[in-house]
């Protein structure tokens, strides 16, 4: 096995954080190796410093033999190293061939070489099985052609080192799937390949060798075929995390009822004519791959959408009508999707995002004026109760770590002793000691009753919480299917749409 | 090279950003100085006791910081919360129309206190009424709001140019366009005998403290924050933000036409087109100098009065046009962008 890519000794500090510790690692030719680690590991930094974003502090990187100029992207390119970024950088408004030749096509000449762009593409399209019609727009793609056009990029550019960041990110599970099998194909036509992730199954599934990151440490390396999900997991974390699992229990009256409801926004249907009921002491799962709705569920059920048609009740009282403010005084607490955007004001202190949705009520208010101490207090018992991190009453909110962020979120609607949760991609992001963290409370919830309605994209996580699933797809929600029926290939067909065929079947 | 955002701005960087941003303006202005053929430390001493040299001048100085400490408060409430009213100026006229108006005919011969009471109210109500406009627009259909009342400037003025040459017009002018005064009984006293200070100024640092007050410590504040930090956070969490917003021009529109009540009341008596040098586009640069904190905007506004008076005395001393004082006040608001962006941000290779 010769290297065709070795990381000697690297090092990168950001002021007092190390983000990468003296990490080694080599990539063979024809390989798929697997960079597992938790936020915050230093995968991504790794990969910078690799593909010449960051300069590193310490060590070399070397590919083919040769050592790479740090700081130089364009040394990598031409090295024979492509990057697929998480979060792609397509221009939405340009065709497929556009983007691929983008930056790629020299300066200085008048006349564009595009028939033989073309054909070129086309040969790599066809050689690799990655098929893409190149006049289509960027922006009328779905994510998985997105992504697709991305790797050809790379390929265009004569990579033969992919480095791919969290690939599966935005994908269904079938998508995956796919992703994965045209990587294995391509890896016999001579490519290497790295994929960070952080997701144990994908990589179990996917790869050849795993490199553990932790703490910007390479903690362990292991052949795929000599390890298991459980002894991945500990490395990963570095101690033994177990997410809590549910209890079968008894539950009770139903709480949120919705009846044909359907919701239009921007003149599109983004809810049709969606039926779903959460009880006492349940919860409701809605998996989807994200874009088909969960968005604008999420909005209605934090009283930021109103249904155009059909009922929203609670307890049996309508709550299609109500805003957010009058939602929290009925006790309903609401996890958004997007902490940051959402959630939390981030130059705000912690202790006015903890009171925030309630600052007006006379808990935190009298007279117009702010309870200043009384908010502090409410704070302070949050920080404590939820253990979050790094956080005092006035610490800046934009400071905390997205698992601390979102403990204080929780602890916000928690605290209240909500009847109904909506916990729109509770866990999106976090690492799994915060995963199990945040599991372990909206369990706890629910064991007090709460009705709780979980919108996720992570089969895993359905499958630990809910009791009964629905599937959303384009606007609209399946049957639901009880916990104990639902395994996740059946649930990767629903969400592929197929439940009509499944419940025929 | 890039930039990184800083999590922490250290206190002192803070407060050290707007001193340097205007000793970078002054260097900078120190150049044109120099080509007027006159020593810029000459020019700046000048400048001082122009400003502070005697107490006719310190009196000058502060009466001139009084509408600019109110508009400078307009702006930084409203650009907190991400409203950006350019329109200062066409409050402060209406607010000192309206004063005009109701302190000549309307409330003439009531009790001082009271009607200087009711006048500053109708300028703040005025003031208000401009800025609602605006902001419905903007709230109710996406009109930016920096156009609409950037150009309500320039209506309110020629509308006030109409007044003052038809039912306004003072008749005992001598033709002179300028409106009827102001009821003797409602001027605003004298703060130091012989000079133009007026009481305003007492009202304008008041004014500064109530704003703060209403910022830091009320539930309206608190919630003004929260939307323009992060205006869907905030609707998430239930803030109405067609009604912050609108409390915000409100309370922003009201400032500045209180600063134009308050110059008609303290300082002319009468209203005409150049009642104002610029203070609503100078309390831009003075809630901008300020970080659009209200205590930063009292500072801000006296270095800005201090500019303006300074290059007065500068100018006959030196012969170097006054005009400097617009080049600095202009530069000191460009540094002090390039200043907010070290404060928020460090570069890192």
């Amino acid at each position: 096995m010769t290297a065709v890519l070795e990381l000697d000794g690297i090092t990168k500090r950001f002021g007092t954080l190390v983000a990468n510790d003296a990490v080694s690692l080599s990539l063979a030719k024809g390989e798929i190796l697997a960079l597992l680690g938790e936020n915050g590991a230093g995968k991504t930094t790794l990969m910078n410093i690799l593909f010449g974003h960051y300069t590193a502090d310490e060590g070399e990187v070397h590919v083919f033999g040769s050592t790479l100029p740090p700081g130089k992207p364009r040394a990598a390119i031409e090295a024979g190293v492509g990057m697929v970024h998480q979060h792609f950088t397509l221009a939405g408004n340009l065709t497929v061939l556009d983007n691929v030749v983008l930056g790629s096509e020299p300066l200085m000449r008048l006349q564009s070489q595009r028939a033989r762009a073309r054909a070129r593409l086309a040969a790599i399209a066809e050689r690799f099985g990655l098929p893409v019609d190149p006049d289509a727009r960027i922006g009328d793609l779905s994510v998985g052609e997105r992504q697709r056009v991305e790797i050809l990029k790379a390929l265009y550019r004569d990579a033969s080192i992919l480095i791919l960041d969290e690939p599966t990110a935005v994908l269904a599970r079938p998508e995956a799937e796919r992703l994965f099998d045209t990587l294995r194909g391509m890896t016999r036509g001579g490519l290497s390949l790295i994929f960070i992730s952080h997701k144990l199954h994908e990589v179990m599934a996917a790869s050849d060798r795993v490199v553990v990151l932790r703490g910007g440490r390479n903690v362990a390396e292991r052949r795929t075929a000599d390890t298991d999900p459980d002894e991945l997991a500990e490395l990963m974390v570095g101690r033994r995390v177990t997410r809590p699992r549910r209890q079968q229990h008894a539950t009770g009256a139903p709480v949120v009822i919705g009846t044909d409801i359907t919701v239009r926004e921007g003149g599109e249907r983004r809810l049709d004519g969606v039926s779903f009921q959460v009880c006492e002491g349940e919860i409701l799962g809605i998996v989807g791959v994200s874009g088909n709705g969960q968005a604008a569920l999420g909005r209605l059920l934090s009283g930021l959408a109103r249904p155009d048609a059909g009922r929203l009740t609670l307890n049996g009282e309508d709550m299609g009508a109500l805003g957010p403010r009058a939602l929290v005084r009925a006790g309903v607490g609401r996890i958004p999707e997007d902490r940051h955007a959402e959630g939390a004001v981030g130059e705000l202190p912690v202790w006015e995002n903890a009171v925030l949705e309630r600052m007006g009520t006379a808990e935190f208010s009298s007279r117009g004026f702010v309870r200043r101490g009384a908010a502090r207090r409410f704070a302070h018992t949050l920080i404590e109760r939820f253990d979050i991190r790094g956080a005092a009453a006035e610490t800046r909110t934009r400071l905390l770590s997205g698992g601390n962020m979102q403990k204080l979120i929780l602890g916000r609607i928690l605290s209240a002793g909500p009847r109904f949760i909506l916990a729109n991609q509770p866990t999106r992001g976090l690492d799994e000691g915060a995963i199990a963290a945040v599991h372990a409370e909206l369990l706890a919830a629910r064991a007090e009753g709460a009705a709780i309605l979980l919108i996720t994209e992570e089969l895993e996580e359905a499958i630990g919480l809910a009791d009964r699933m629905q599937a959303i797809v384009r606007g609209r929600l399946s049957a639901p299917v009880a916990a104990e029926q639902a395994d996740s290939r059946r649930l990767g067909l629903m969400m592929a749409g197929m439940w009509e065929r499944d419940d025929a079947a | 090279m890039r930039l990184e955002r800083r999590a922490h701005v250290p206190l002192g960087l803070a407060a050290i950003a707007p001193l340097a941003a205007i000793a970078a303006a002054m260097v900078l202005a120190a150049g044109l100085i120099a080509m007027a053929g006159v020593s810029p430390l000459t020019a700046y001493g000048e400048m001082l006791r122009g400003a502070f040299g005697s107490r006719l001048s310190v009196t000058e100085t502060l009466t001139r910081a009084t509408p600019l400490i109110l508009t400078g408060l307009a702006a930084a409430v409203a650009f907190r919360s991400r409203l950006w009213n350019i329109g200062g100026e066409g409050q402060f006229y209406v607010g000192a129309l309206v004063t005009a108006w109701a302190g000549h005919f309307l409330l003439a011969g009531l009790p001082p206190v009271i009607g200087m009471a009711l006048l500053m109210a109708g300028g703040m109500a005025a003031g208000a009424a401009l800025l609602a406009g605006p902001a419905f627009l903007r709230l109710r259909f996406g009109v930016d709001e920096v156009v609409t009342t950037l150009l309500l400037n320039f209506v309110v003025i020629l509308f006030v140019g109409l007044m003052i040459e038809g039912p306004l017009r003072d008749p005992l002018a001598f033709g002179w366009p300028q409106s009827v005064p102001v009821d003797g009984a409602l001027r605003l006293p004298d703060l130091v005998p012989r000079s133009r200070l007026h009481v305003g100024f007492v009202v304008a640092i008041a004014a500064a403290g109530v704003v703060w007050l209403i910022l830091a410590r009320t539930v309206f504040g608190a919630e003004a924050r929260a939307a323009g930090f992060n205006a869907r956070a905030a609707a998430f969490a239930g803030v109405s933000l067609p009604r912050t917003i609108m409390g915000v021009a409100l309370l922003s529109g009201a400032l500045a036409g209180l600063a134009g009540a308050i110059e008609v009341m303290g300082v002319t008596g009468n209203v005409t087109t150049t009642l104002s040098p610029g203070f609503g586009y100078s309390g831009i640069v003075v809630a901008m100098l300020a970080a659009l904190h209200p205590a930063g905007v009292v500072a801000a506004a006296l270095f800005v009065a201090t500019i303006f008076v300074g290059a007065d005395g500068m100018a006959r001393a030196t012969g170097v046009p006054s005009f400097i004082a617009d080049v600095i006040m202009a530069m000191s608001l460009l540094t002090m962008l390039v200043a907010l962006l070290f404060t928020t941000y460090r570069i890192r290779r």
